[in-house]
């Protein structure tokens, strides 16, 4: 471990432009190690854009760089191999693999040719210990497609932990999902925290006010406001692009304030 | 820790090793019992019932058959678990078959001689460069397999790198088969032309018109058939046979995971060239004969015809399908010699758009009409499981 470089998400200047409209137009984002950074702002804001463009998925100016690695410019793969993972707005898992094959493949990446070749004949104890985690050690031999919607989310989480990232970047994980099933993905969320990095693109404000640490919020590819959930809250600029967006969302963040 | 737990899918606790997830599942599809009773079986059908009942002349053309069907399984593993439309394994066909008869026709015109098409010729009279390591055995054996799997990963590292995908990929793949047989009958002096390479009549050391060396050919080549099986097999349940299936499925999501799935699809490409190329070995002594008809564009669709028919995702469905593509293809094509093309497009089309799964999804859908009292609660896949011969994978 290098001490010197510095640590967490270090987001200068990026810009992603697609056919000449910029959906991330020169943002510049810290988040220091061991966060929960919410990240907000209405549809089209270019969140799920900058999860995209750090993540390698789409090309991207500026610089993004993870613990002092940058990141532009590498493949998806490589990036991931960084230690950096991800989850989509909709759930993406293997619906014709099992939980358990599911999880196995999230949890190899370091896998020599042999070990591949060849069957699995135990289940890896990060596995195991991940599937209880996530509260799907029963469903282990189901196909991810049979699983409930919620279930399938926290699938993708348990790929995340077994995959040993170090900065998670969670794209609407609970939307769509029941209270209860919100609730227990803001304990997962607790416990995924605990060591890791951790940025969360979320519309619910019920589910930010309970489980953000910091907020950033995003409008038209740029930042309008940036820090702790009651900062973020009290500005006006922040609640005037809410009403002309999404009334529920502000009401939400005007109720708090 | 155990957040999430009571939320869990109801198909009860139960927390047991990996071998004994489902006692129903002890000798249900996918179950190494199953398995070893399947090649039994196979072994059987092949080296005793075959050979006892056929004679001679049916026993040979089945020979021919499982040359193909050597060329499906390995379609299926590409095509059937790693989502690659291999439309152009002609090519690979060729390049083992031709390395094959290459060797066969320099040891029939013996040490020093060119073989008899390019005294015919007459144009020339030195042995090409290229034709000079062919006269090696080892050489022209190895070549057989490496030269085809060779060619793959040029091609696969150059196209998969891309993201060529789907519709592409299987157009480039024909435009490469068209491509090498065009060349092949281009250059008649040193390939044979259209003729191609025929007229073989010894087979290391063994004459080839000799029927009971024609029973040992097709001996090697249900036994080799038989290997490839299982070969696959062990590809399919191993847990790089899982990550082809993600791969086939979702190959961004597994770039999220740190893969690069470029190399992912390229191990079961090379696999599937590789398996070509040792299909069209064995066909040369089969049948005698090597030539661009064989391994254009349209045997190799062919070939891929067959695989569809039998179900592209299963084990034997490729192996079933091609034999029965090239038995109706023998039966038919003699009667009606123009309805066989219309028939197999037909066929084709018919298939994918009702059994895209192929036959061997019948049998899982009849299994699915009634289940089996444990395995009511559990959920039914929404669609067809990875391999309805072989169950699901990794148990
Ligand atoms: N591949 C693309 N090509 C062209 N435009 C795109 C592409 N992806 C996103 N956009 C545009 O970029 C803008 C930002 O999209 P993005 O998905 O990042 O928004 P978001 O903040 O995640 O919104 P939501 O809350 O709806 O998920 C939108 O106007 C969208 O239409
Ligand atoms: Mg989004």
């Amino acid at each position: 471990m290098s001490t010197q470089k510095p640590a967490g998400l270090r987001i200068r200047d990026l810009r992603v432009v697609f056919d000449g409209f910029a959906a991330v137009d020169g943002v510049d984002i810290d988040v220091s190690p061991g966060d929960v950074r919410f990240i907000i702002g209405p549809n089209g804001a270019g969140k799920t854009t900058l999860v995209d463009a750090v993540t390698g998925l789409v090309k991207a100016t500026g610089s993004a760089a993870f613990d002092g690695q940058e990141l532009l410019g590498r493949k998806v793969h490589h990036i991931t191999r960084l230690g950096i993972g991800r989850t989509f707005q909709t759930a993406a898992v293997f619906e014709e693999l099992t939980v358990l094959q599911n999880l196995d493949i999230a949890a190899g990446t370091n896998r020599g040719l042999l070990t591949l070749l060849r069957r699995r004949k135990s289940v890896p104890d990060s596995v195991a210990q991940a599937m209880e985690t996530i509260g799907l050690t029963s469903a282990r031999d189901r196909l991810a497609g049979t699983l409930a919607h919620g279930q399938k989310q926290w699938l993708e989480i348990g790929m995340l932990l077994v995959q040993d990232a170090k900065l998670l970047l969670l794209d609407e994980p609970v939307a769509g999902m029941s209270q209860d099933e919100r609730d227990t993905t803001g304990e997962l969320l607790g416990m995924l925290s605990e060591d890791r990095t951790v940025v969360v693109i979320e519309h619910d404000m019920d589910f930010l006010r309970r489980y953000a640490r910091t907020v950033t919020v995003m409008h038209a590819g740029r930042i309008l406001s940036e820090g702790s959930v009651a900062e973020v809250q009290a500005d006006l600029k922040v609640q005037e692009v809410y009403l002309g967006h999404a009334k529920a969302t502000s009401q939400a963040l005007v109720q708090e304030v | 820790m155990t957040t999430a737990t009571g939320r869990s899918a109801g198909t009860g606790a139960d927390e047991k090793p990996e071998h004994s997830a489902d006692r129903t599942r002890r000798f249900g599809p996918g179950t190494p019992l199953r398995a070893a009773a399947g090649f039994a079986l196979a072994a059987i059908v092949l080296f005793a019932v075959a050979p006892l009942v056929l004679g001679d002349f049916r026993l040979n053309l089945l020979a021919k058959y499982l040359c193909l069907a050597i060329v499906a399984v390995g379609i299926g593993l590409a095509w059937g678990r790693g989502g690659m439309l291999a439309l152009g394994q002609g090519v690979f066909f060729g390049l083992g078959g031709y390395a094959m008869a290459m060797h066969l026709k320099l040891a029939d015109a013996g040490p020093g001689n060119l073989p008899d098409f390019m005294q015919l010729y007459g144009q020339i009279d030195k042995l090409p460069w290229w034709w000079e390591p062919f006269a090696n055995p080892v050489f022209a054996l190895a070549a057989t397999v490496l030269l085809p799997v060779f060619v793959a990963f040029l091609l696969g590292s150059l196209v998969f790198r891309r993201r060529v995908r789907g519709a592409y990929f299987a157009i480039l793949s024909q435009a490469l088969a068209a491509a090498l047989a065009i060349y092949l009958i281009g250059e008649q002096g040193t390939t044979g032309g259209t003729n191609g390479l025929t007229d073989i009549q010894g087979f290391f050391g063994f004459r080839l018109d000799d029927p009971l060396n024609q029973r040992a050919v097709y001996f090697i080549i249900a036994a080799c058939l038989l290997l490839m099986l299982a070969l696959v097999r062990q590809l399919m349940h191993s847990r790089y046979g899982e990550l082809l299936v993600a791969v086939r499925d979702a190959e961004e999501r597994v770039r999220f995971l740190g893969y690069d799935p470029a190399n992912v699809k390229l191990v079961a490409y090379m696999v599937a060239a590789g398996m070509a190329g040792l299909a069209g070995a064995l066909f040369v002594p089969a049948v005698g004969i090597i030539s661009p008809a064989l391994i254009g564009v349209v045997p190799s669709i062919e070939f891929v015809i067959g695989v569809a028919l039998g179900g592209r995702a299963t084990l034997i469905g490729p192996v079933l399908g091609a034999i029965a593509v090239a038995w109706a293809k023998t039966t038919l094509s003699e009667q009606f010699p123009a309805a066989w093309t219309y028939l197999q497009g037909l066929l084709f089309v018919i298939f994918l758009a009702f059994l895209p799964n192929g036959l061997a999804s019948v049998a899982g859908l009849v299994r699915r009409r009634r289940p089996a009292p444990a395995d009511r609660k559990a959920a039914q896949p929404k669609s067809v499981p990875l391999t309805a011969e072989t169950g699901g994978a990794g148990q």
